[in-house]
């Protein structure tokens, strides 16, 4: 399989601060690749550094077999949807779309079919005579989608593209790029802060934090086995054993992480781990009850994610807590 | 202790301004009134009032014998202005609005682009001290001081000596129409102090408008494949020319009633707001300085009608 973003220990610093620090990293062709991270872990200067808005001070970058480094935005076949969508204001929706055709010298009327096409691809037929004002986020952001793929770029990179949609558009947006996607088989790098996107879109995925890959991986490796405890804890927030409540499961390792909905609470059967506890409070999420646990060891609390139908313990009650040993994974110390 | 009020609502406030609060707080418009209404009394009168007394007496006429206003309306005043003479003063002072404008905005954009998108916390307060310095002192010094610059003995000369470009200048000076005995007395010198004056008020609007366009937009266009020169003709002229065009207003419109350059520094020929000057005061002719100030107001009018037309707003 062809590699489409080759990253070999890319730096970027600005001054002191290491936005990108030695981030090695292959993208596949025609992969759907997430970088996750909270704000300021790099992610986006990454995508800068694909995008040809930012050099690297380190390190070499290769987009299909070729040289990044020194390659102005403007001569990379690689296009971004950008958080903010920046349309041109003063341009219908059709000239924007059509921007990347015109700025080549593509004909008008050839460019005219091409950005129709590309509008009616992401919905939004005969749009093309409004003004970007005129549309809602969501229509802006299937605009800023359709002109940056009419150039059919090799690399389609979209930081947090969903950020300022509201929860129902963001999922019914997160299927649409999905099956885009693999229609088209274009390379998607996808910058979010948002681990339930990231794990529901993508191939595979890069959890980001101060500038570093903390861990690669596909979506079920980076949720089950976190390799650090940042991961563990940003990735869908598992808790985080330590050493000493690690020693009394048997376990010797420095952290460990377990999955809230891995632990039930019910007496262990057949070789599972348990813990006792008292019930410290509890919260009702719709789909499941969150019950925090104090076990007692080293004022340790685990979280449980219990079905809802099985209704809560009262607070203060004593519990049993039972999970299998696999589900409890040894963590390096960062 | 209890952190729970006695009451729902708070006791109101004692004396006349508890009573005003609540009385504009109830009736938001009263107060839109009280605020607006005296300023707007003050531009209705005095500035309306005046332009449209001032339209007035261009209707006028004046009596050649005994020099007296003629309140009847007529057209004659109208005549007077578009004779060769007079058409030649409004021809002279709007081409050299036009190139005052257009050289202040050549001149400017680089400057503005440079403040808005790359100083930064001191250089941003250097370049507005820059700017608006020269505002800060007299006009006249200003215009004096330019004065000495461009005589014939001035800097400008001992600075061409130095660098043994004296034939440069004699060649433009021995040029017509822009040329003259030494720069001080010729439409360049004009030309170069109209410039300079006027320069701040061209910067000022286009940096505004620079300002405001997200740097998101010049990376959008790069990354569609613009090229910078391409980005600049796409995406940031069209964006800046709405503060193009509030600045050619200012820089266009100040050049068209200037009397008090031209007079320092020029030939003796006769712009726009000198002829005002010279018909309202030794000619005492009220009517034909009322018929001239309305040029501008006409020309003005028109530049923006087709500015409006070509779009210059449409990204405001």
């Amino acid at each position: 399989m062809t590699t489409a973003v080759l990253f070999d220990n890319v730096s970027r610093h600005f001054g002191a601060i290491r936005a990108v620090d030695r981030v090695n990293l292959a993208i596949a062709e025609g992969e759907f690749f997430a970088m996750l991270g909270p704000s300021g872990s790099g992610k986006t200067t990454c995508l800068r550094l694909l995008a040809g808005f930012e050099q690297p001070t380190g390190g070499h970058i290769e987009i299909f077999g070729e040289t990044a480094e020194g390659v102005p935005p403007y001569r990379r076949s690689v296009n971004t949807v950008f958080q903010d969508y920046a349309l041109f204001p003063h341009l219908s929706i059709l000239e924007n779309v059509a921007y990347g055709l015109m700025v080549k010298g593509i004909g008008r009327e050839e460019r005219r079919k091409a950005a129709e096409d590309a509008l009616a691809m992401v919905k939004l037929p005969g749009y093309g005579g409004r003004r970007p004002g005129q549309l809602s986020g969501g229509q802006r952001q299937r605009v800023a989608l359709a002109r940056a793929l009419v150039n059919k770029p090799k690399v389609l990179l979209l930081d947090e593209p969903l950020g300022a949609l509201d929860l129902k558009l963001r999922e019914q947006m997160q299927e649409e790029l999905k099956s885009l996607q693999k229609s088209l088989g274009i390379t998607f790098v996808f910058v979010t802060h948002d681990q339930g996107e990231a794990l529901s879109m993508a191939d595979r995925l890069a959890v980001f934090n101060d500038g570093r890959i903390q861990q690669l991986g596909t979506p079920e490796e980076v949720y089950n086995r976190p390799r650090t405890r940042f991961v563990a804890d940003f990735v869908g927030s598992s808790n985080v054993l330590s050493a000493k409540l690690c020693q009394a499961l048997g376990l010797n390792a420095a952290f460990a992480s377990l999955r809230p909905e891995a632990v039930a609470i019910a007496p262990p059967m057949n070789g599972a781990l348990s813990l006792s506890g008292t019930v410290a409070s509890h919260s009702f999420l719709g789909a499941t009850n969150r019950i925090v646990v104090d076990v007692g060891v080293d004022g340790a609390r685990i979280a449980v994610a219990s079905p809802a139908a099985r209704g809560a313990p009262a607070i203060g009650s004593p519990v049993t807590l039972s999970f299998a040993a696999h589900d409890l994974h040894p963590m390096e110390d960062a | 202790m209890t952190i729970v009020a006695d009451s729902f609502v708070v006791p109101e406030r004692r004396g006349t301004a508890g009573r005003v609060s609540d009385f504009f707080w109830r009736h938001p418009h009263v107060l839109l009134a009280v605020l607006l209404g005296p300023p707007l009394i003050w531009l209705g009168i005095v500035y309306l009032g005046s332009l449209f007394a001032l339209l007035l007496q261009s209707f006028f006429s004046i009596d050649e014998f005994s020099g007296l206003i003629n309140y009847e309306f007529t057209l004659a005043t109208y005549r007077q202005l578009l004779t060769e003479a007079n058409l030649d003063i409004i021809l002279r002072t709007v081409l050299m609005a036009a190139l005052v404008t257009l050289a202040s905005a050549v001149i400017a954009f680089p400057i503005a682009y440079y403040a808005a998108r790359y100083a930064r916390g001191k250089w941003k307060a250097v370049f507005y001290l820059a700017v608006m310095l020269p505002l800060w002192s007299s006009y006249l010094v200003k215009v004096y001081a330019w004065k000495l610059v461009l005589a014939k003995e001035g800097i400008l000369t001992w600075f061409f000596a130095k660098l043994n470009l004296l034939w440069l200048l004699d060649a433009w000076l021995s040029l017509p129409i822009v040329g003259g005995n030494s720069l001080s007395i010729s439409y360049t010198g004009t030309f170069i102090v109209f410039v300079y004056v006027w320069m701040p008020f061209m910067i000022l609007p286009i940096q505004a408008a620079l300002e405001r366009v997200p740097a998101t937009l010049i990376e959008a266009s790069s990354d569609l494949g613009g090229t910078p020169a391409q980005t600049f003709r796409h995406v940031i002229f069209p964006l800046a020319l709405p503060g193009i065009v509030a600045g050619s207003i200012f820089t266009f419109s100040l050049t068209l009633g200037d009397y008090i350059i031209p007079q320092i520094i020029g030939s003796s020929r006769l712009f726009i707001g000198q002829a005002v000057y010279a018909q309202q005061g030794t000619a005492g002719n009220i009517p034909l300085a009322a018929a001239f100030t309305v040029v501008p107001i006409v020309i003005m009018g028109a530049y923006l009608w087709m500015a409006k037309r070509m779009g210059a707003f449409d990204a405001l």
